[in-house]
This record gives structure tokens, sequence and C-alpha cells, in this order.
């Protein structure tokens, strides 16, 4: 089954490798920079890489945070990756305080070089904070290598929101979110090797 | 952390090449396949190093990221006369995480703190080539271990993280090729104090020296030769990683 999936573009990096991802699992990918096109998405990617300031700036600028809210609302599942994930939430404090889409509750922060290396770059185990049943990673296996690389860490407001979490040391790290349709990875999939694709795969059949 | 195992791949576009003694350079094909065949095989990262990194020809680099973004669905890291905002942009476009910069720092050493505020540390690494001249001091390199620059490597690579890359990529220049193992003297003073990833290479000749450096608290290990050579497969080194206590991704 192939889905309709559209990427948005907004300047900020890894485009095409998550473009490139969805491709070769078989499915279309539109990429989308003027203008969300409401009728033609089964899926939204919201991916990124770079600072959140710049990233909600270019989101804004191209009217993309309305788009997102609108298309959300209509049911379209949306997953967010890295920065993608962290501007889901309502504000981020790198390099200043910044708001998000506030599409969930909760915030973003910069990670504790106290406890661990930061930027946090390397694969880690996924571990389940809930039933990964009706998300995005419903098929995959508990403990499965996922691959971060980032320096700050979205926290939500509501337990329910966290979906899947990894340690470093005895301190944990969210990993994945949700809130109703719209889903978030901390984790690079398309660049998680076959356990990633597979993950994105789930994203465009699950229902 | 598991041991991040990098696929080190040395480019003259649009050719992966290999130094064999007395030859020189030996052209292996097409970078992109062995980036896929490593990828298949395992390795968690792949590193591209344009070592001819020409001034002008940037296109052939960044078809290469292009082509092999399609295929290789690891992170993928590129360095080589990486000069500019532009360049770092083109690149993390087309498809790789992350550049590794060394010249271009060691000539204007702001250039890692500007990239890093504009693109994110953890697309920043600062490579720095290291050749052992005394007892207790090495001297950074940049140009394949070619020019000297006067800098202490273990003072740089602080200055480096000071001025915030994500990541630090040590070459050792003197072991590079030798297989005798990695420059484990530079790597006890260093990773104990750093605060960010560290990523070593130069000089892997077996497993144990894998197990070595990852006993000494590295994040990764780079191999080249070990692969090219096909002395050693992926899987051989994570296996001898697993039996010896040092996690790894499989």
């Amino acid at each position: 089954m192939s889905a309709n999936v559209m990427v948005v573009d907004y300047g900020l990096g890894n485009l095409h490798s998550v473009v490139n991802a969805i491709r070769k699992l078989g499915h279309t990918a539109v990429v989308a920079d003027e203008g969300l096109q409401l009728a033609e998405a089964d899926r939204l990617i919201l991916p990124g890489v770079g600072a959140f300031g710049d990233g909600m700036r270019e989101l804004r600028r191209r009217g993309h945070d309305r788009e997102l809210g609108q298309l959300t609302a209509l049911g379209v599942p949306l997953l967010g990756i890295c920065l993608g994930m962290q501007m889901l939430f309502e504000s981020s404090d790198e390099h200043g305080f910044h708001s998000g889409l506030s599409l969930i509750p909760g915030s973003v922060h910069r990670l504790d070089q106290n406890i661990m290396k930061v930027p946090h770059v390397g694969w880690r185990r996924l571990h389940p904070s809930q039933d990964w049943q009706g998300s995005f990673l419903e098929e995959t296996p508990e403990g499965t290598f996922t691959y971060f690389t980032h320096s700050f860490e979205a926290k939500p407001k509501n337990a329910d929101a966290l979906l899947a979490f990894v340690e470093s040391g005895e301190h944990k790290i969210t990993a994945a979110v949700r809130c109703g349709n719209i889903f978030g990875a901390q984790f690079h999939p398309e660049k998680s090797g076959d356990m990633g694709l597979a993950i994105l795969d789930t994203f465009c059949n699950f229902s | 952390m598991p041991l991040r195992i990098i696929a080190r791949l040395d480019i003259k576009a649009p050719n992966l090449v290999k130094g064999v003694r007395l030859e020189g350079l030996r052209k292996l094909g097409d970078p992109s396949r062995f980036a896929e065949q490593y990828f298949h095989q395992g390795a968690d990262e792949i590193y591209y190093q344009d070592i001819v990194a020409s001034l002008y020809n940037r296109s052939s680099i960044l078809d290469l990221v292009t082509h092999t973004a399609q295929n290789v669905f690891i992170p993928l890291a590129v360095g080589g006369g990486i000069r500019s905002e532009e360049d770092i942009q083109n690149l993390l476009r087309a498809g790789a995480d992350k550049v590794c910069i060394n010249t271009a720092a060691v000539k204007r050493p702001m250039f890692i703190q500007e990239m890093a505020e504009r693109f994110g540390s953890q697309c920043i690494t600062v490579a720095v080539e290291t050749i052992r001249q005394s007892k207790d001091h090495w001297e950074a390199f940049t140009d394949n271990g070619r020019e000297h620059t006067g800098l202490d490597a273990y003072d740089w690579a602080q200055k480096a993280v000071e001025l915030g890359c994500g990541e630090l990529f040590i070459t050792s220049v003197d072991h590079e090729g030798t297989g005798d193992g990695f420059d484990m003297d530079f790597i006890h003073r260093l990773s104990p104090n750093v605060p960010v990833p560290l990523v070593v290479h130069g000089g892997a000749g077996h497993p144990s020296h894998i197990l070595e450096a990852a006993q000494a608290g590295v994040d990764g290990v780079a191999i080249a030769q070990l692969l090219h050579y096909e002395r050693c497969t992926i899987a051989d080194i994570k296996q001898a990683c697993q039996e010896h206590g040092t996690e790894v991704r499989a």
C-alpha cells in the first residue's frame, strides 16, 4: 500500500534523506514548500536539523505553522523528526526563548552536560513509556537501536504524551511522543538503518 | 553508549581510493557502492574524506553524497575542503548529516563557532590530525598530515570544543596505515577530558585495537584499511566487541 507523504520543506537540513527513505519504501513523497495542499497528503512529515528559533521563523514565514495546525485538526497524521518533533511543543529555551507550534503541551530544554556528553550523538535502544499499539512504533521490537544527534530534549507536560525513552546511564531522555494523530521522533528514522526504515513504513501504513 | 563503528572512505572523486605501499593510490571504483555494502554489513556511520578537496569543483562530492543518500540510511559525515557556510549548507541539504572541518578551522577558529551556531553543533565536527613529536607533545597537522600548524594537538582539540564543535575526529597520521593500533597514548590523554563525542582513526589492524580504544572511552572508531583490504568485516569487529563487553549496535 503506497501512501502520499508530504514532507515539509522550510530550508533546514535533512530534507532529502527523509524523501529518499520514503521513496525507497515505495511511498510517494511530495516536498511541500509553497503552501501545503490540503487534499493531497495521507501523511505529513516535519523534518528538521538546526536551531528551534530559526526553524519556527522559517515555518511562520511560509505560513506552515497555520497549515500544520489545520491539517492535523482534520486528522492527518503528522510525524515530527528531531527538530521537527521539538517544534511541535510550546516553547524552547535554545538561544533565548522561542515559542513553538504548541500542538503538544510541554517545552524543550538543553540536555545537561553534567550528566552526559552534549550533543547526544549515537545509537540507543528504544524503550516504551506506554504501549506502542496504534502508533508509528507499533511494529517496532522493544530495544531497537535508533540514531540520535541533538542537544535539546522535549519534555511533555502530560505523561501520556511520552511514547518512548532511551537511557543515558540512569538518566531517561525523551525519544518519541504522541498526542492524538500527532507523533514525534527525537531520533532519525531515516538514518537508523533498516529498523528505522521499518518505523517510517509503519508511520506511512498504520491506521 | 554503544561504540560506533564508522567506515571511512577516502575519495578522489569519482573514485574510492586506497593507499597501496610503493604504488601510491589505487582506484577502487564507485564509493557509494562500497558505502552501501558497509551499510548492509552493519556499519553505524559512513565517513567520506575528500582527499583532493579542490577549491573549484565541489559538484562531484555533492553528486556522490546525493547518490549515497538515496541508498544508505545511516549517518553520513563528509570532510575535506570544507571552507564556507555554503559548502556546509550544500552538503547537509544533499544528505550529509555532519561535516568535518580541519584547515578552515585552523585558519580561522571562529569559523567553528559561527557554523555551530548556524547549523547546530551536532553537524560540525572538527578533525584533528596528529603526529607525535616527542614523549609528551603531539602537533596538529592539516592536508593529510602534510602541513604543520605549529599547534599543540591536545590544546587545539580543547579549543575546538570550547568554540562549540559537536564532535572531535582525531586521526593519528603516524599510526595510519600501519595496522599497529591507534595512538593510545594520545587517546588516553584526550578521552577523559572531552565533553563532546570523540571518534578516533588511524592504525586499526585488528579487532583488539578497537577494544582498546573502546576501553579508553572513545565514542566511535573510524576504520579504513581494515575494511577496504577485507582483512576484517564489520561483523567480526562487532562480534569481538560483544564478546569482550563493549556494547555495539547489533
